[in-house]
């Protein structure tokens, strides 16, 4: 989650003060990231360096009212169009797990997965009861539950792939001599 | 809470030629009144066939099957079909809207055929419609109706009169998911007016509308969630970050 952005995407509607800030931060991310007045008011003042907001009028640092300069309108709206980071860590970790434990000895595979999926989809109930408990019309908590959700899923589902793979999984053969990988075929001495 | 199913040690065998086919194996379930439970697992698990042995439209091999107390293996076949279609109400993937019925006459067929009088069944058929927000399209016809709507209606003939049991079996069918989460969210509501609810899906998103989540692979119960802590714990673990 972009701080300062959101932070900028706000005062796009108009001058506003650090603690309204904040609160309509939290109220507008459905209280799912929680943010403090301090982080809102160190953003605004990184922001203020860069040229993206400017103080506006008289107020001492904590009681300041900011607004938007147009180098910030600028800033968001390149950010609102640029593509998230969307390449994985390179390790996930419960992906090392699952292929540790295909390598153990004495240990059940299916049981551990089975482990993860639950502990998964017992998260899953908790923000599904977030979604339950709010207003129907609180749209911006419905988003910020369906984008954890989806994402749960996610690993729900390659859990289940990974289930009915691991069932398919054909009696490990021996190796194919090293000479027949070396020999050339057919097709290969045609494209040559 | 009561406790409106029962399943103890419950064991169901096809016999499909020279091999028997073990659908389900020495499963016990109970959900009480007032509890949503969804039952999760692959294809060929045994989740149908749990869910309709519980419903009394197929019997166990073995094992003992109580719907609100009442031990089906012990009742007769015709009070076994009152059952049906007084206590046990389900939902299907298709919906299984009879399409020549209206929406009221739809909801209203399983008291009709227990002798209950028109005037009672046509009153109890537009509080059940109401209830789920469709009361205005009780005379329109199955295709008449939206996908979702559909889906009220059939969720409505589910609940109408005195059932303490629901029984969906992939509720969702073809709906969008917005759609099928407000679907999760009727059968959540029903429950905790005091039905007791079994949903039978494969989509964790769905399965987490439930208060507990069982497990089957092939034919046992190998696991089920524990109560969740509330949805306030996931704010404590943001802050954290």
């Amino acid at each position: 989650m972009s701080v300062p952005h959101a932070l900028l995407a706000l005062l796009s509607e108009g001058p506003k003060y650090g603690l309204r800030l904040q609160n309509e931060f939290e109220s507008r991310t459905g209280q799912v990231w929680p943010l403090n007045v301090g982080q809102v008011y160190t953003t605004l003042q990184r922001l203020e360096r860069d040229g993206l907001v400017e103080a506006d009028g008289e107020g001492e640092r904590s009681r300041k009212r900011y607004r938007i300069t147009s180098a910030g309108d600028e800033e968001l709206a390149g950010w609102l169009r640029t593509p998230p980071e969307l390449v994985p860590p390179p390790r996930d970790e419960l992906v090392i797990k699952v292929l540790v434990a295909l390598q153990v000895p004495g240990i059940d595979v299916h049981e551990i997965m089975q482990a993860h999926r639950r502990h998964v989809i017992e998260v899953m109930q908790r923000y599904t009861r977030i979604k339950a408990e709010a207003a129907e019309d609180d749209v911006p908590l419905a988003l910020v539950a369906d984008a954890e959700l989806f994402r749960l899923e996610a690993i729900v589902r390659w859990l289940d792939a990974a289930d009915v793979r691991l069932k398919q999984r054909p009696p490990i053969a021996p190796p194919p001599p090293a000479a027949a990988l070396l020999e050339p075929t057919p097709e290969t001495e045609v494209s040559q | 809470m009561t406790t409106a199913l029962e399943l103890h040690q419950v064991s169901k065998v096809y016999d499909s030629g020279p091999t028997e086919v073990h659908a389900l194996s020495r499963v016990d379930l109970s959900v009480e009144r007032g509890e949503l439970v969804a039952v999760m697992g692959p294809s060929g698990s045994g989740k149908s066939t749990l869910l309709t042995i519980a419903g009394s439209l197929e019997e166990a091999t073995s094992g003992q099957v109580l719907v609100d107390g009442v031990d089906l293996g012990t009742v007769s076949r015709s009070d076994r079909a009152r059952m049906r279609r007084r206590s046990i109400g389900y939902v299907f993937q298709d919906f299984n809207l009879l399409p020549g019925l209206t929406a009221v006459e739809n909801v209203t067929l399983p008291l009709e055929l227990d002798g209950v009088s028109a005037k009672v069944v046509r009153a109890t058929g537009l509080e059940a419609l109401e209830e789920l927000d469709v009361g205005e399209h009780a005379d329109h016809y199955p295709d008449e109706l939206s996908g979702g709507e559909r889906q009220r209606v059939a969720i409505a003939r589910a609940i109408v009169g005195e059932r303490g049991l629901l029984l969906a079996d992939e509720p969702t069918g073809a709906l969008d998911s917005v759609n099928g989460e407000g679907v999760m969210r009727l059968l959540r509501a029903a429950t905790q007016r005091g039905v007791a609810g079994v949903v039978v899906t494969h989509e964790a998103q769905l399965a987490s509308w439930a208060d507990r989540v069982v497990f089957l692979r092939d034919g046992h119960v190998v696991d089920q969630t524990v109560a969740p802590p509330g949805p306030e714990s996931l704010l404590a673990a943001a802050d954290r970050r």
